[in-house]
């Protein structure tokens, strides 16, 4: 870890990836209200369509793009920030704008306890098997 | 667009997702396991260190605005439509374990992935899961060449609970690697149910 003395050269490697990112797009912002900790395999769901997104002048091309994913099919925000090729922190900064301008929902994962109690894991079984 | 806009559109399906983390040493096959049971190759995502909230000590070196990513690998299974599977590779190094952390919220289970030829390897994961009791299982990927060791060997050599089951795997069968996914959301729910039961008795 960071105490062993290494020092800072050896802290990036073939697991890290290019150094500084900037935040431009979330306009410095590396949290926010809504985000709460978005789960990796929480689900954005993209509310009926309202007003022309591409000229609402608070939405970068970003915010767009992730409304419009979510249209069709919901995805979590793992399949977001890969799909887009932004840090999950990113997209957790971006969809929580989103949320405040009630353009997305966001469904939380079920709690593992409770997939128990409702018999998913016994469907997570039968469909894995079925693969 | 061919529908017009008094179309009402059905509300899309909202599914449930799951995750189950997999973990082990650098080199084991945490991937190509991924890899072999998702629907799609394995997709990439970055964390960016130095967010709020992480351990002082982890940022020191990188202060100011300076970040450095980590890349982590995940696949996903849809089930069914309205039931999707991810299985997420974990880091390699212990460094990151401030992800694992991020990653083992609300996990489902883990698979702990072990090389017989280094097992010491998968230590950190293996003690990384008991302490938080994440039920998880051990698989043992064998590759060509190796010995090949009985489970219970694997098992007292590892200094696993009795109840941790331990397959014999090839994270590159499709079969193979399934059996090992299978066997972690099993043991994840009888995990969950003994806890369940020592609370209420
Ligand atoms: N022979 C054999 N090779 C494997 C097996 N699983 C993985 N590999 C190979 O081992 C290397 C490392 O695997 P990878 O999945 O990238 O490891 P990771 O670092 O744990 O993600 C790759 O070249 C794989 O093709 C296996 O079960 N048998
Ligand atoms: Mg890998």
């Amino acid at each position: 870890m960071s105490g062993d003395g290494q020092g800072i050269s050896h802290w990036f490697d073939d697991e890290a990836g290019p150094v500084v990112r900037p935040y431009a797009m979330t306009r410095g912002r590396t949290s926010h209200a809504a985000q709460h900790r978005l789960d990796l395999i929480a689900v954005v769901v993209s509310e009926p369509p309202k007003d022309d997104l591409e000229t609402d002048p608070l939405l970068s091309p970003e915010h767009v793009d992730i409304v419009e994913l979510c249209r069709d099919t919901p995805q979590s925000v793992a399949e977001l920030a890969a799909e887009l090729d932004l840090p999950v922190g990113v997209v957790r900064v971006l969809v929580g704008d989103l949320v405040d301008g009630e353009l997305v929902h966001v469904t939380r994962p079920v709690p593992p306890a409770e997939l128990v109690d409702e018999n998913i894991l016994r469907d997570v079984i039968s469909g894995l098997r079925a693969l | 667009m061919a529908f017009g806009c008094g179309e009402r559109r059905k509300p899309p399906v909202e599914p449930v997702t799951l995750k189950i983390l997999v973990a082990g040493g650098f080199g084991v096959g945490k991937t190509t396991l991924v890899g072999t049971v998702s629907d799609i190759r394995p997709l990439r995502t970055e964390e960016v260190l130095t967010e709020a909230g992480r351990p002082v000590d982890d940022t020191r070196g990188v202060e100011g605005k300076d970040t450095t990513t980590v890349a982590m690998d995940f696949g996903r299974i849809a089930l069914r439509e309205d039931l999707v599977l991810y299985l997420f590779g974990t880091p390699g190094q212990d460094r990151f374990w401030f992800l694992w952390d991020e990653l083992a919220t609300g996990a489902l289970g883990a698979v702990v992935l072990a090389d017989t030829r280094r097992l010491e390897d998968c230590f950190a994961a293996v003690d990384y899961f008991e302490r938080r009791s994440i039920p998880f299982v051990v698989g043992v990927n064998c590759f060509e060449g190796t010995t090949r060791y009985p489970a219970e060997t694997v098992r007292q050599a590892l200094d696993l609970d009795v109840d941790v089951p331990v397959v014999l795997c090839d994270a590159r069968e499709r079969e193979s690697a399934k059996e090992v996914v299978i066997a972690a959301v099993r043991h994840a729910g009888a995990h969950t149910a003994d806890r369940r039961r020592s609370v209420t008795t």
